[in-house]
């Protein structure tokens, strides 16, 4: 192990036992946080009599078959929850940006209302009317009930990520801001032309954040919408992996090769509902730390 | 005071016009279900609405106290918190402060990808998994076999429930939630170290002496904002894996809130009730935490 500072006579012998005891725990970490992942790739691809009869650890694929991947795309239900779950996460980012770009820049100016409304804000992180009235508001009272707007409008804005993004706003120079004013610029061009072009890396963090959430969120989707063509993704995945219900996957007529190749179909939707996640994220793996980073230095 | 207003609404129209949308969202969808609220006090019907159904003062939260769930959702919404605190809250601190003695900068980017990625799974996949994991024919039966035990369906004993959740929550946030403390890592000096290894301090002293009290602050908030939460479970997790044989120790106060309000009867003033008793329980959590720690450490939110 090199050590990139400090001299070496300090590095004594307990030293160098404590750099090694650290270098097998963290692969030990390694290992205990890939290994589910690598056992669905490995049972998503194995062939499903082989897997059926095998318990414990897979090292490798039980011979190798991608019928659970076929059959996993021809269900229409993963199609049609890709598609919704895609329709909710474009529309309902840009839905999210706006309005908390909107918000985060009119709250980083000044005004004699704004320190209330602050207040006012902040306290729905600390208090909140809870999960019947909020139902009720949208199901009875917004009639929101069964369409995908139940999924985007009650999820606008992220109170945390108006926070973030608004001490992102503050950070740009007054000047800056008064020089466009006196150039004639109203506040929606200060806010369109030059702080948002300003503020790209924080944007892009946002846009994973609220991203992120679309498409993992199902129990609002499981309260409000009753079509199965309106479900998104992990209302689907829900029924495969949680509720074990896999009628849906229209199998074959033998009971007993669908006893068979549930298993590995089940892994196989593993896969496909996360590997678009998988792929993308060593990608953004930055983007989401330096979000985190900026949002922990506030005040 | 009115006219001073009046006067800034109009010099800053265009501001109060962008904030608009923004305060009519917290008012509709934050500050409605508060108001909504009340039908915790009242036999609330939808035909009469939120005003014109009748008044029962604290009868639901009576129904609440003397109902067998009572002691029950606050036995395990208490205890899976404490659970989450002691052992969930100490580990993203520990994994911080390992990978910060890594100075192989390739490895330890390495750990780090790795051990953030559980957290962008969904909740719903991880479930899954856990599920998968822990049943019959599951691994985890499998080891538990070869260690000479019993292979059962893990999470159809209640016995077990805490430890499974617990534990699949540290192993999907441990590495996410360890970011904030690599932050404040960062931010030491660095001549502090160098201070101390002049003074001959081995990498223990200097962990114990200089890492630690700087992560300190940064604990301090975590803290206040965990023991704000301790009655806040999210309920997600808990409806995806608990099933009836595990109730006993897996209800807590919002999956009963969802379950009995939502999923299976529509007792929406009583489930009410139920809801805002943990919302203000919540509530004054959060602020004797503050005053607590602004008083014992000077450390507070707001």
């Amino acid at each position: 192990m090199v050590r990139g500072n400090g001299n070496l006579k300090n590095n004594t012998m307990t030293d160098r036992t404590f750099d090694i005891l650290n270098a097998i725990l963290m692969l030990l970490l390694i290992v205990v946080t890939i290994y589910p992942f690598y056992h669905v790739v490995m049972a998503s691809l194995s062939d499903s009599n082989r897997l059926i009869a095998h318990q414990g650890m897979l090292l490798g694929p039980l011979g190798f078959s991608w019928e659970a991947y076929s059959r996993v795309l021809d269900n229409p239900n993963i199609f049609s929850g890709y598609r919704n779950t895609l329709l909710i996460l474009f529309s309902g980012t840009l839905f999210n940006l706006f309005f908390t770009a909107l918000g985060a820049y009119g709250l980083s100016r000044k005004f004699m209302l704004r320190k209330p409304i602050m207040i006012a804000i902040i306290f729905t992180m600390y208090f909140s009317g809870g999960l019947i009235p909020t139902y009720l508001l949208i199901n009875n009272w917004l009639h929101m009930g069964n369409s995908l707007l139940a999924l985007i409008v009650p999820v606008a804005i992220s109170t945390w990520n108006l926070i973030i993004m608004r001490t992102s706003f503050e950070a740009i120079p007054e000047s800056l801001i008064e020089s466009a004013k006196i150039d004639g610029s109203g506040e929606f061009g200060i806010l369109f032309k030059i702080v948002v072009p300003l503020s790209m890396p924080i944007i892009a963090v946002m846009i994973l954040y609220y991203g992120v959430a679309h498409w993992n969120s199902w129990f609002n989707a499981m309260l409000f919408i009753r079509d199965r063509e309106l479900f998104p993704l992990q209302i689907i995945l829900r029924e495969i992996l949680v509720i074990n219900d896999t009628s849906s996957m229209q199998l074959g007529d033998a009971m007993a090769d669908q006893e068979g190749i549930r298993e590995s179909i089940k892994y196989a939707t593993i896969m496909v509902a996360t590997l678009p996640i998988l792929l993308v994220y060593p990608f953004l793996q930055k983007f989401f730390a330096k979000g985190v980073m900026i949002g922990a230095v506030k005040e | 005071m009115m006219r001073k207003l009046a006067n800034d609404l109009v010099r800053n129209k265009a501001i109060y016009f962008m904030v608009l949308p923004v305060v009519l969202y917290y008012f509709i969808f934050k500050y409605l279900p508060m108001y909504g609220s009340i039908i915790a006090f009242k036999d609330f019907s939808i035909a009469k609405g939120v005003w014109g159904s009748p008044w029962v003062g604290l009868d639901n939260f009576k129904d609440f106290f003397d109902s067998i769930y009572f002691w029950r959702v606050l036995r395990n919404t208490l205890l899976l918190s404490f659970y989450q605190l002691l052992f969930g809250f100490p580990a993203p601190i520990i994994l911080a402060i390992l990978l910060n003695e890594i100075r192989l900068k390739l490895f330890k980017n390495v750990v780090q990808t790795v051990v953030y990625l559980p957290h962008f799974v969904s909740l719903i996949v991880i479930c899954g998994l856990i599920l998968d994991f822990t049943n019959r024919e599951g691994i985890i039966s499998t080891m538990i076999e070869f260690f000479g035990g019993e292979r059962t369906t893990l999470l159809g004993d209640a016995a077990n429930f805490r430890f499974i959740y617990v534990f699949s929550s540290i192993w999907q946030e441990l590495g996410w939630s360890s970011i904030i403390f690599l932050a404040a890592l960062s931010g030491i000096n660095p001549e502090l170290y160098e201070a101390a290894r002049v003074d001959g301090a081995g990498r223990f002293r200097q962990m114990w002496s200089i890492t630690l009290p700087g992560l300190i602050p940064i604990i301090m908030i975590l803290l206040i904002l965990r023991i704000g939460g301790l009655m806040d479970i999210g309920f997600e997790k808990i409806i995806l894996l608990y099933n009836p044989n595990t109730y006993e120790t897996a209800d807590i106060i919002s999956s009963f809130v969802y379950r009995k309000g939502l999923a299976e009867g529509q007792d929406y003033s009583f489930t009410s009730a139920v809801g805002l008793f943990q919302a203000g329980i919540n509530f004054v959590l959060l602020i004797s935490a503050n005053w607590f720690s602004r008083r014992v450490s000077g450390n507070r939110l707001w």
